[in-house]
């Protein structure tokens, strides 16, 4: 089968399955509905017990779970094309870290939703991100150096935000949720801007999926090609802390999907941004939102985080992933 | 046509070219030749706009690169690195990238795109290697996926930093046809060539590289009479007229 054609093939395999995942997560849980039952619900019909749990409680958390996993898989596949390195993803190099400690700095402010929460969180990720870019810059830090400071800052910027949450009680109240990463929590009001930022976001990036293929490319084959490398690397890697940023000050401190996506879906579907972006949002939603899924039913009534399902799951398939292709990117 | 006049450029502080002049006309081959860091890859990269003037000025058919948006410059030269990247894609897909500078909104590549970049393959003569990816091919291969992505950029001007490292006997002769032909079709083509006797056989003039200079611009003939080439790297070059036309060859003792 064509490369073309292969990617298309996945694409809508991915939506089918996306959209399943979603349907189970928005039916299944103690009070199961049929998906009869649902679409009567998302008509504007039904019984107003199972309304309530659908809009009030299942919606915004299936919700937030796609609109997560979409985003951070996303912004790991970018941030891995935009520093050459197969090792960075937000969840790694401290880009999650600091949106985490903008958010909260911003609940030790007193502010607990909104907008400002949003904005914190993109402050935080995107200094992050600076720092990281010149850091490799100034130094001209070989792929691993910057990977290696990359996780020293993701240290320091945990251990910041441990000692704000320690120190003020606003912040204490984030609590286990955000640090492992859930959405039991999550409200609209956190949610809709985030989303709506998110949405925005990936649109602009599948605009500029070959501009994001050309950095790759090197830069004297990039400039060369006509593509001003240094303004776009910078687009990119504001883009990619828009992402994270937004999907952390909902869903708190997701790790791994930002790595373990973006990988699965280069193997499965190569390394054209035009496929894989997409694909990565695909793969990314469904992988949140079935971890999500599972951390409610496994052991209800009780709930596991969902970070910790997610590394259960995640984690084993990404080992038998790694050594069945092992050798697989000699360049790396 | 390429004119640079009095050209000084360089990385940070570091003066790489003192003063550089060369013309470089339309439908001729110039090729710069001279020692490791003598400054013919940073003329290059002048020439192409990567590094800024500090002084002189480079002109393609009598417009300053300095003047000229990034994209149109890639719309006029097309340039070949040196180094060169393995990304991760697919050897069709690099070579469509040559056609980026002429992607418009909805900044997708049109049928054109998709036809010019098989034809670049195919002239190429890696049409069958399409879909396999970059990581999975050869050194030559690679090397000529890149002289086709420089192909498909379509541009008047073709800058190649040595073309024929990584290319076997049969496939350097095939580029010096490929070379010839682009000049006769009236392209400009400057080359860094650090195999001499190759330089004279294929090139209408020959730029002398060494400190940063031009020491001698001249056709093939009149380098070799000059004894430059002696100058610049200790090996006297010498011809020989056969049936096929005037060789070239130096002794190895």
């Amino acid at each position: 089968m064509g490369n073309r054609k292969r990617g298309r093939y996945l694409l809508l395999c991915g939506v089918i399955l996306s959209l399943a995942i979603a349907a189970a997560g928005l039916c299944l849980g103690n009070r199961m509905l049929t998906p009869l039952q649902l679409f009567d619900i998302l008509r504007g019909r039904g019984e107003s017990v199972n309304r309530s749990i659908l809009l009030y409680a299942r919606l915004p958390r299936t919700l937030a779970a796609l609109s997560a996993g979409a985003a951070l898989a996303v912004s790991g596949a970018v941030l891995q094309n935009v520093m050459a390195n197969r090792l960075a993803s937000p969840g790694v190099i401290g880009v999650n870290a600091g949106a985490g400690l903008g958010v909260t700095l911003c609940c030790a402010a007193g502010v607990l939703s909104g907008i400002r929460v949003s904005c914190a969180a993109f402050a935080g990720s995107l200094i992050t991100v600076l720092l990281i870019f010149i850091f490799s810059r100034r130094t001209n830090a070989s792929r691993t150096t910057v990977i290696l400071g990359g996780v020293a800052l993701n240290s320091i910027l945990n251990a910041l935000r441990e000692s704000v949450a320690v120190l003020d009680t606003e912040a204490a109240m984030l609590g286990m949720d955000f640090r492992v990463g859930g959405f039991s929590a999550v409200s609209y009001s956190r949610l809709l801007p985030a989303v709506l930022l998110i949405l925005c976001t990936l649109a602009v990036l599948f605009t500029f999926c070959n501009e994001l293929d050309v950095v790759t490319l090197g830069d004297e084959t990039a400039l060369g090609v006509g593509l001003p490398v240094g303004k776009y690397r910078m687009l990119f890697l504001v883009l990619s802390a828009l992402l994270s940023g937004a999907a952390v000050s909902f869903a708190g401190l997701l790790g791994f999907v930002g790595l373990i996506v973006p990988h699965f879906v280069r193997r499965l579907a190569g390394n054209e941004s035009r496929i894989l972006l997409p694909l990565c949002a695909l793969a990314g939603a469904g992988f949140v939102t079935f971890c999500d899924t599972a951390s409610r039913l496994l052991f209800a009534p009780y709930e596991m985080p969902v970070g910790i399902i997610m590394s259960v799951i995640g984690g084993p398939v990404f080992l038998l992933l790694l050594l069945r292709y092992r050798g697989g990117h000699r360049y790396d | 046509m390429i004119e640079a006049k009095d050209v000084r450029a360089g990385y940070g502080k570091e003066e790489i070219l003192h003063g550089i002049s060369l013309r470089a006309r339309k439908g001729e081959i110039t090729t710069l030749i001279g020692g490791n860091g003598s400054g013919k890859s940073t003329l290059l990269r002048a020439i192409c706009g990567f590094i800024p003037l500090t002084g002189g000025d480079i002109a393609v058919d009598g417009v300053s690169v300095k003047d000229m948006p990034r994209t149109e410059l890639a719309r006029k030269i097309a340039y070949l690195p040196q180094g060169k990247n393995v990304p991760d894609i697919s050897a069709g897909r690099m070579v469509l990238h040559g056609r980026f500078p002429y992607l418009n909104y909805p900044r997708k590549y049109s049928k054109e795109d998709y036809e010019i970049a098989g034809k670049a393959m195919e002239e190429m003569g890696i049409g069958a290697f399409a879909e396999k990816q970059m990581s999975e091919l050869s050194g030559g291969m690679r090397q000529k996926v890149y002289i086709a992505m420089a192909l498909a950029q379509q541009a008047p001007v073709i800058v190649m930093d040595e073309p024929t490292t990584y290319l076997d006997m049969e496939q350097q002769l095939k580029f010096v046809r490929m070379a010839g032909r682009l000049s006769e079709s009236g392209k400009t083509i400057i080359l860094v060539l650090h195999d001499i006797p190759l330089a004279l056989k294929i090139s209408h003039r020959i730029a002398a590289v060494k400190d940063g200079r031009v020491i001698k611009c001249a056709s093939g003939e009149e380098i070799l009479e000059s004894g430059v080439i002696g100058r610049l790297y200790g090996v006297d070059v010498k011809s020989v007229q056969t049936d096929a036309g005037c060789q070239y060859y130096y002794e190895i003792e």
